[in-house]
C-alpha cells in the first residue's frame, strides 16, 4: 500500500466512479410495474347492505382453486363468533360487528386486499415481485418472490399471508382482484356472486362519486366517510358504513401514501449515487492525506 | 511506544470444555434447522401472518449486522485515518465482521421462504425498496470483507506451501499465485477498504429505513423518520465496544495479557460517540413528543428506558472515568453494556415495537427459533476460535522488532 501514489489512486477512484455512475440509468428504471391508470377499476363495499351470507368467501375460494366445503355449509354462522383475517386458505373473509342502533341487524364486513393506489408492498418488495396493474389490481408474481415477507411488514392493512407450512415454494397469498377473470371479461368472483349487490364494481372515480351520493342522500344510514377515498393515498376498494370505521376494526390511517417517507429516504440516500460516491471520494482524500502526513512524520 | 505488535496464529488446542458446550448448542440448533427445511418455517417458529418477522431477523440479521460494525469502524480508524497504533485490533475486528456477515447471510437464507432464490435481488431490482439496498450492500460488503481477509491467508501460507506426495508438483504454481495475489492486493487494498466503509455506512443506515415503511404498525417510541441515522450512529457506537468485548474475551480464553493500552484508548473515544447517538435519540424523542409514552409502565416503555439507560447512559459515564479505562473488568462491563444495548435496540425495533393491527396474541420466539439463533452464535464463536488458531489474527508483542523498523500490517 505504501507504493500508492496520487496518480494511481486518482485513476482507480475515477474508474470506480465511472463504473458506478454507469449503473445509474438502469437503477433509475429498476423496479416493478407501478401504474396509476386514470380508468383503474375498484369495488365499493356497502357494509350496510351486506347480509353476511359469506357466498363471496366460497366464490373466491372456488375461483382461486382453494379447497372449500360446499356452498350450503356457509350458512353456518358460527365463524362470526370470532374475528377472522384473510390467510393462505381464504383470500377474503366476512366478519360481523354489533349494531348499537339495531341489535337485530349486525354489520357484516368483507375483508380482502384494498388494492392501494400507492401500495406499500409494491414499494417494499425486494425483487419487485408485487406490481400495481393498469386495471387497479395489486398482484404477486411467483417467479420472482423469495419469500422474505417484507410485504407483510409493510402492508398497513396486514393483508398478505404466507404459507408457513410449506417447505418448498411457499406462496404469498392475497386477493388478486381476480386479475385473470377480469382479463377474460368476467367480473371478480365475489362481486358476481353477491346476492344483495353489496359489492359494486366499476371505475374508481365513478365509485367515489356513487359513494358520496349515497352518503348525501341517506345521511342517517351512513357515517360521512368513504373509507379508502383518501386513506394511505387512496385505495381502489372503498367502504361505506353505518358506524364509525373504528368500530368495524378498520385501522386509522393517515392520507399520506404508505411508502411515502421510506421512499424519500431511500431515494435521498441514493440520489443518482451522488451521496455514496461523494463519501467514497471524501474518505479517499482523507486516507491519502493521513498517509501522506504519516510519511512526513517518519522522515523527520 | 514500548513494543511492537505482530499478529501470530494462537498456539492453543481447539477443544476445551467450553468448546464442547458450544458444539452441543450448535448441533441442537442444526436439528431444529432441519425441521424448518423439512416442514416449513411455520413448524419451528412462532411466526404468523400478523408477525412475519421474529428473532431470526431481529437478532441474527439486524443485530448481527450491527455487532459486526467493528469491522468498518476500526478500518476507518486504522486505515482511512491511518492511525497505526490501532492496527493490532483491525484484524480481529475484520475476522468478526467477516464471520458475522457470513452468519447474517446464512440467517437470511433460512428465514426467507424460498432460500434457493436468494440470488434473485442480483438481477431483479427494486430501487425503492430499502430491503433491496440492504441485500445488495450486504452481498457486496461480504465479498469486500473476504478480499480484505485474503492478505492474512497469503501471509499464513506464503513460502510455506508444501503439499505431500504427488501434489508436491503444485507447490511452485501455488506459491507463484499467492505471491501474485499478495502483490496485487497490497497495491489495491485501499480501494476495498474505502469501499467497505462506504458500503457499511449505506446498509447500516438502510437497515433502519426497513421499518419506516411499517408506519403506524410500529410503536411511536421507535418509529421515526430518522431511524436510518439512529441505526448508523448506534452501529458506529457499538463498533469499538465490540472490539473491546472480544479482545478481552479472547485474552482470557487464550491466557494473554489484555492489550489495555489500545483498548483503553478506544474506550476513551466512546463518550463522544455515544454522546452523539444519545443526543439524537433524546432529541428525536422531544421533537416528536413521544416521551408521553414513557408515562405508562408497560413493556415498550420499560424496554425503551432500559435500552437508553443501561445501554447508553451508564456506559457513557463509565467510559468517562480514567479508572474504568485502565481496569479490564470495568472496561469489559462498559463495553458489554453497549453491546447489549444495541442488541436490545435492534430487537426492540424489529420485534418489540412491531404491533400489527389485528394481532391475536403477541409474538414470543419458539424454542426452535431460540435454538437456531443460539446455534448460529455458537458456530460463529467456534469458527472464530478456529480462525485465530490457524491464521495470524491476534497480535502479540514482538520484541525482535526495534521501534525504528518499519512494517505495515495488511488487512
Amino acid at each position: 500500500m505504501k507504493t500508492t501514489n496520487r496518480r494511481s489512486f486518482l485513476k482507480a477512484s475515477t474508474a470506480i466512479g465511472v463504473a458506478v455512475t454507469g449503473l445509474t440509468p438502469a437503477e433509475a428504471h429498476a423496479g416493478p410495474r407501478n401504474i396509476l391508470a386514470p380508468g383503474r377499476m375498484g369495488v365499493l363495499v356497502d357494509t350496510t347492505v351486506c347480509i353476511g351470507c359469506r357466498n363471496c368467501e366460497w366464490a373466491c375460494k372456488t375461483a382461486h382453486g382453494l379447497e372449500t366445503p360446499p356452498l350450503e355449509t356457509y350458512e353456518d354462522k358460527t365463524p362470526f363468533d370470532r374475528m377472522r383475517r384473510p390467510d393462505d386458505t381464504a383470500l377474503t373473509v366476512v366478519n360481523r360487528y354489533p349494531n348499537a342502533g339495531n341489535p337485530e341487524l349486525p354489520y357484516s364486513v368483507k375483508v380482502q386486499c384494498m388494492h392501494c393506489d400507492h401500495p406499500a408492498c409494491v414499494s417494499a418488495c425486494i425483487v419487485g415481485a408485487i406490481s400495481k396493474e393498469e386495471n387497479g389490481a395489486v398482484i404477486w408474481d411467483t417467479d420472482k418472490c423469495i419469500g422474505c415477507r417484507y410485504c407483510m411488514v409493510a402492508c398497513p392493512f396486514q393483508i398478505p399471508a404466507f404459507e408457513y407450512h410449506k417447505a418448498l415454494n411457499p406462496r404469498i397469498m392475497k386477493c388478486d382482484f381476480c386479475a385473470e377473470r377480469r382479463k377474460a371479461g368476467q367480473l371478480p368472483a365475489c362481486v358476481e356472486t353477491c346476492p344483495v349487490e353489496a359489492l359494486t364494481y366499476g371505475p374508481r372515480e365513478e365509485l367515489v362519486r356513487v359513494a358520496r351520493e349515497r352518503v348525501r342522500r341517506l345521511p342517517d344510514r351512513y357515517v360521512s366517510h368513504v373509507f379508502g377515498e383518501f386513506e394511505v393515498g387512496g385505495t381502489d376498494w372503498l367502504y361505506l358504513a353505518g358506524t364509525d370505521f373504528a368500530n368495524l376494526q378498520f385501522p386509522k390511517l393517515a392520507e399520506r401514501p404508505a411508502p411515502g417517507v421510506s421512499e424519500s429516504i431511500q431515494h435521498g440516500i441514493f440520489a443518482y449515487f451522488v451521496p455514496p460516491v461523494s463519501l467514497y471520494a471524501l474518505l479517499g482524500a482523507m486516507m491519502w492525506t493521513a498517509r501522506h502526513r504519516g510519511d512526513d512524520d517518519e522522515e523527520k | 511506544m514500548d513494543h511492537f505488535m505482530r499478529p501470530v496464529p494462537m498456539a492453543k488446542k481447539f477443544i476445551t470444555p467450553g468448546v464442547i458446550v458450544l458444539l452441543v448448542l450448535a448441533v441442537n440448533g442444526l436439528v431444529f434447522l432441519a425441521g424448518r427445511f423439512l416442514f416449513g418455517i411455520g413448524s419451528v417458529t412462532h411466526l404468523n401472518n400478523q408477525y412475519p418477522w421474529g428473532i431470526w431477523i431481529g437478532v441474527d440479521v439486524a443485530a448481527g449486522v450491527a455487532l459486526a460494525a467493528g469491522g468498518f469502524t476500526t478500518a476507518a480508524l486504522g486505515h482511512v485515518m491511518h492511525r497505526e497504533e490501532y492496527h493490532a485490533v483491525v484484524r480481529p475486528a475484520l475476522l468478526t465482521a467477516m464471520l458475522g456477515y457470513t452468519m447474517v447471510a446464512v440467517a437470511v437464507s433460512i428465514d426467507i421462504g424460498r432460500y434457493y432464490y436468494i440470488w434473485h435481488p442480483l438481477i431483479m431490482w427494486n430501487g425503492s425498496s430499502a430491503l433491496f439496498e440492504v441485500g445488495i450492500c450486504v452481498m457486496i460488503y461480504m465479498t469486500v470483507l473476504y478480499i480484505e481477509f485474503l492478505p492474512v491467508v497469503t501471509e499464513r501460507f506464503m513460502g510455506r506451501v508444501a503439499l505431500p506426495g504427488a501434489l508436491a508438483r503444485l507447490n511452485a504454481p501455488i506459491e507463484w499465485l499467492l505471491g501474485l495475489m499478495d502483490r496485487t492486493l497490497s497495491r489495491t487494498m485501499f480501494l476495498f477498504i474505502i469501499a467497505g466503509v462506504v458500503l457499511s455506512t449505506l446498509h447500516q443506515s438502510s437497515l433502519g429505513t426497513l421499518m419506516v415503511i411499517a408506519g403506524p404498525k410500529m410503536h411511536p417510541l421507535w418509529q421515526t423518520p430518522i431511524l436510518p441515522l439512529l441505526f448508523l450512529l448506534s452501529a458506529v457506537s457499538v463498533g469499538f465496544p465490540m472490539v473491546i468485548f472480544e479482545s478481552l474475551l479472547a485474552a482470557r480464553s487464550f491466557g494473554l495479557k489484555p492489550e489495555m493500552r489500545i483498548l483503553g484508548k478506544l474506550g476513551g473515544m466512546m463518550p463522544a460517540i455515544l454522546g452523539v447517538y444519545l443526543a439524537f435519540k433524546i432529541g428525536d424523542m422531544f421533537v416528536r413528543e413521544t416521551f408521553v409514552y414513557l408515562m405508562h409502565v408497560n413493556t415498550a416503555s420499560v424496554l425503551f428506558m432500559t435500552e437508553i439507560i443501561l445501554g447508553v447512559v451508564i456506559p457513557l459515564r463509565m467510559f468517562l472515568s480514567p479508572h474504568v479505562l485502565k481496569s479490564p473488568p470495568l472496561l469489559f462491563t462498559a463495553a458489554t453494556l453497549v453491546v447489549g444495548g444495541v442488541l436490545m435496540n435492534r430487537v426492540d425495533n424489529f420485534v418489540v415495537a412491531y404491533t400489527p393491527p389485528y394481532s391475536f396474541g403477541s409474538y414470543f420466539p419458539s424454542i426452535g427459533e431460540i435454538s437456531v439463533t443460539v446455534g448460529f452464535i455458537s458456530i460463529l464463536v467456534l469458527l472464530y476460535r478456529a480462525a485465530v488458531i490457524i491464521f495470524p489474527v491476534i497480535s502479540l508483542p514482538d520484541r525482535t522488532l526495534s521501534p525504528k523498523s518499519k512494517y505495515s500490517v495488511r488487512g
